[in-house]
C-alpha cells in the first residue's frame, strides 16, 4: 500500500474516541440524507402513482375547451378517426381507453350530491386504471351491462345504501335538458383515498352515451404508456398528428398540477435537508481536523525539516479527512439502504394523519423509494464539501514555519 | 570549497517592542566532511545557527551558503528540496513519526525523494542493520528506547546520502553509555561516508568527539578550536 495512504489511515486512529465521534456524526448525517430523501421520494412517487391510476393515465386527449368546461357540450364525435391516429402513433405496449366523463348528481331516497359520472369500456379500462382491481364487494362492470353502476365504499356509506339497490343519476344531456337514469349498484370499490370513493361512479360507456344522447361521442381518451418518462415525447408527437383535429393532448404533469408542484417542493426540501445536515456535519469535520492538526504541530515541523513541501502536507491532512468521510459514507449508505430495505415490504403507516394526507393525494402507508441521483447527491455533498472545509486545517498545517512548529509546546 | 559558509550573519527576533539579537556578525566556514560542534550555554544562539544552516529559518542579514547555494535566494519549496536532497536532521526529541515503524521512518525521506519501494526497503534495512537495529524493523517509536529512537533518527538522516547532517542536542535525553554509542556511530558515518556533521550541544562528551568546537555566547562566536592541531582559531 502507498505509504501516504498508510500514514493517513494510521493517523485517523491515533485518537480512536475522537474518530468514533466524528464518524458517528457523518454516519447519522448520511443515513438521514438517504433515508429521508427516500421517504420524500416515496411520498412523491405514491402521489404520482395514485394520480396516474386514479383515471389520469400518462396522457389524456380531450376536445378543445373540455378541461375549462367539462360538460357534454365539449365532446369528440369522430372517435374512430382519433383511434386510428392513436394506433399509428402510440409506442408498443401502450394501452388506451375511451371515456365519457361529466358532472352529475347522484341521489337515492336518503341523500343526493354531486359526483363525477364516468362512462367506461370495462375491458379496456381494466388495463389502465384502478377501478377493476379495487372492487371489494360485488363485481366489476360487464360489457353490455347498461344498468349496472360501481360506486365507492365511502359513497355507499354516505348514501346508507348497499349492493343491489338503485341509484339515480342526473346530468345535462346533449340537448341541454336534464336527463336522468336509474342504475343498480353491482360493485363497490375501495381506494386509499376516501375522496376518490365519494367522487367517482362508473357505468358502461354505452349507457352514458344513451343517457346523454351523444351517440358514440366521447369526452376523453386516457393513455397509459410503458413508462411515465415517455409522456412528454409521445404527447409532442400526438399534438403534431392531431393538429387539425381540435384535440388537446395533456400529460399527467398538466393534469396533476398539485402533484407536480409538490414534487418540486420536495426537491427543494431534499436540497435544504442536505444543506442543513452538511452544515452541522461540516463544523464537526473542521473541529476534528483542526484538533488533529494543532496537537501535531511539532510533527509538521519535523516533516518540513525532512523536506516535505507544503503541498504534500496539505495532501496528507486531506487524505486523513477523506478516510473519515469515506468510512462515514460507507457506513451511512449501508445503514440508509438497510433502513429502506427494512421498510420496503411494510412501509411506514401514517394512518393517524390519513385525513391530512388524503388532501394532498397521499396514501396511508408510505414506501420509501431510492433514487440514484439522491444517493449520488448525498455522497457528493459529503465528499466535496467535506474536503472543502478540511482545506482550512490542511492549509494551516502546511503553512506553519518549521521553527515555529518545532519549538511549539 | 566549504560546504557551509556564513558571512556577517545576524538574526534578530522581535519580542513585542523589544528586539533580541540571537546571532551577531557570525562568520563561519565549514569544510566538507567536518565533524563540528556548536557549543555554548542555553540562549547562546547555537540552535538558531543550526536552523539557519538547515534553511528552517532565515537570517535577518548576512549571507549563508550551503552546498554552494545562497539560502536567502531560495523559495520555501526550493528550501524544502534542498533539505530533502542535501540535509539530514537529528533533533533532541520528537524525532520520529509515531505512526510509522522504524523501517518506515527511515524509508520516509526516500519516499519523498521518489525512490522505488523495493530500493527503499533494501536501503532502509541495510542502514538499520548498520546502526544496530537489525531486529527492530517493525517496531513503532513508542516500542523503542530513547537511544534506539535516536539511532533510527540517525539512520533516517543519512540514508538518503545527504551532504550535511545537522544534529540538535542529539544526546541530551540519553544516558552517557547510549550517547557515546550514538556518537561513535555518527563518527563512523562521518569517516566512512564523508558526511559533514554539525552538532548544537552543551554536552561535554559531544565536544570531546568533535574535531572542531565553535563556542558561542550571547549570539557571538567566542572561540573556534580545531582540536586535531590543538590550536585556537580566532573567528573571522
Amino acid at each position: 500500500m502507498n505509504m501516504h495512504v498508510q500514514i493517513g489511515w494510521r493517523n485517523i486512529w491515533r485518537n480512536p474516541k475522537r474518530t468514533a465521534v466524528i464518524l458517528t456524526a457523518i454516519i447519522i448525517g448520511v443515513w438521514s440524507m438517504i433515508f429521508l430523501s427516500g421517504l420524500m421520494r416515496g411520498i412523491a412517487d405514491q402521489m404520482v402513482r395514485n394520480g396516474i391510476s386514479n383515471l389520469t393515465g400518462h396522457l389524456q386527449l380531450h376536445p378543445h375547451h373540455y378541461r375549462r368546461d367539462p360538460s357534454v357540450d365539449h365532446r369528440i364525435s369522430d372517435a374512430e378517426r382519433l383511434a386510428a391516429v392513436l394506433r399509428q402513433n402510440l409506442p408498443a405496449g401502450a394501452v388506451w381507453s375511451r371515456r365519457v366523463r361529466v358532472n352529475a348528481v347522484a341521489g337515492n331516497a336518503r341523500h343526493s350530491s354531486g359526483v363525477t359520472l364516468v362512462g367506461i369500456d370495462p375491458a379496456k379500462e381494466a388495463q389502465l386504471s384502478f377501478v377493476s382491481s379495487a372492487i371489494t364487494r360485488g363485481r366489476y362492470l360487464r360489457s353490455g351491462d347498461n344498468r349496472g353502476i360501481i360506486v365507492g365504499k365511502a359513497l355507499l356509506a354516505k348514501y346508507e345504501t348497499r349492493l343491489g339497490r338503485k341509484l339515480v343519476l342526473m346530468s345535462q344531456d346533449a340537448t341541454g335538458e336534464i336527463s336522468s337514469r336509474a342504475f343498480r349498484i353491482t360493485g363497490v370499490f375501495q381506494t386509499e383515498l376516501k375522496a376518490t370513493e365519494k367522487q367517482f361512479v362508473f357505468v358502461n360507456l354505452t349507457a352514458v352515451q344513451k343517457m346523454l344522447q351523444i351517440d358514440s361521442a366521447i369526452s376523453e381518451i386516457a393513455v397509459l404508456l410503458p413508462s411515465h418518462q415517455q409522456a412528454d415525447a409521445v404527447a409532442g408527437q400526438l399534438r403534431q398528428a392531431l393538429a387539425e383535429h381540435k384535440i388537446d393532448v395533456s400529460t399527467w404533469q398538466d393534469l396533476l398540477p398539485l402533484v407536480k408542484a409538490t414534487i418540486k417542493i420536495y426537491d427543494s426540501f431534499i436540497f435544504l435537508w442536505f444543506l442543513v445536515v452538511f452544515i452541522a456535519m461540516g463544523f464537526g469535520i473542521v473541529n476534528t481536523t483542526l484538533m488533529a492538526v494543532f496537537e501535531r504541530i511539532r510533527e509538521f515541523g519535523l516533516l518540513k525539516a525532512l523536506g516535505m513541501r507544503p503541498g504534500w502536507i496539505m495532501r496528507m491532512v486531506l487524505t486523513e479527512s477523506l478516510f473519515l468521510l469515506m468510512l462515514g459514507l460507507l457506513a451511512g449508505n449501508l445503514l440508509g439502504m438497510l433502513s429502506i430495505y427494512a421498510l420496503a415490504e411494510t412501509g411506514i403507516d401514517l394512518s393517524a394523519f390519513a385525513a391530512g394526507l388524503e388532501f394532498v393525494g397521499m396514501g396511508r402507508i408510505i414506501f420509501p423509494v431510492v433514487q440514484i441521483r439522491d444517493v449520488v447527491g448525498a455522497n457528493l455533498v459529503v465528499v466535496v464539501l467535506g474536503l472543502a472545509v478540511s482545506a482550512y486545517p490542511a492549509y494551516k498545517a502546511a503553512h506553519f514555519t518549521p521553527v515555529q512548529a518545532l519549538t511549539h509546546t | 570549497m566549504p560546504i557551509v559558509e556564513c558571512d556577517a550573519v545576524n538574526k534578530i527576533y522581535q519580542q513585542g517592542r523589544v528586539e533580541v539579537a540571537a546571532l551577531q556578525d557570525i562568520n563561519l566556514h565549514i569544510p566538507e566532511g567536518a565533524f563540528i560542534a556548536l557549543a555554548g550555554p542555553s540562549g547562546s544562539g547555537k540552535t538558531t545557527l543550526l536552523n539557519l544552516i538547515g534553511g528552517l529559518d532565515t537570517a535577518t542579514s548576512g549571507t549563508i551558503r550551503v552546498v554552494g547555494k545562497s539560502m536567502a535566494k531560495l523559495t520555501q519549496t526550493q528550501l524544502a528540496q534542498l533539505r530533502l536532497s542535501q540535509v539530514g536532521f537529528v533533533f533532541q526529541s520528537y524525532n520520529l513519526i509515531p505512526v510509522l515503524s522504524a523501517q518506515e521512518n527511515v524509508e520516509f525521506v526516500m519516499l519523498l525523494q521518489g525512490i522505488p519501494a523495493a530500493e527503499r526497503t533494501g536501503r532502509a534495512r541495510s542502514i538499520l542493520d548498520t546502526v544496530g537495529l537489525k531486529d527492530k524493523y517493525k517496531r513503532r517509536p513508542a516500542e523503542l528506547s530513547g537511544g534506539q529512537q535516536q539511532r533510527v533518527a540517525v539512520a533516517r538522516a543519512i540514508v538518503a546520502n545527504p551532504a550535511i547532517v545537522l544534529a540538535d542536542e542529539p544526546t541530551a535525553n540519553l544516558d552517557s553509555k547510549t550517547g557515546q554509542g550514538l556518537l561513535e556511530l555518527m563518527q563512523q558515518m562521518n569517516t566512512e561516508r564523508n558526511v559533514t556533521f554539525i552538532f548544537a550541544t552543551h554536552d561535554q562528551m559531544v565536544m570531546q568527539y568533535a574535531e572542531r568546537v565553535v563556542y558561542l555566547k550571547d549570539g557571538r562566536i567566542k572561540t573556534d578550536t580545531l582540536k586535531q592541531h590543538r590550536d585556537k582559531v580566532e573567528p573571522k
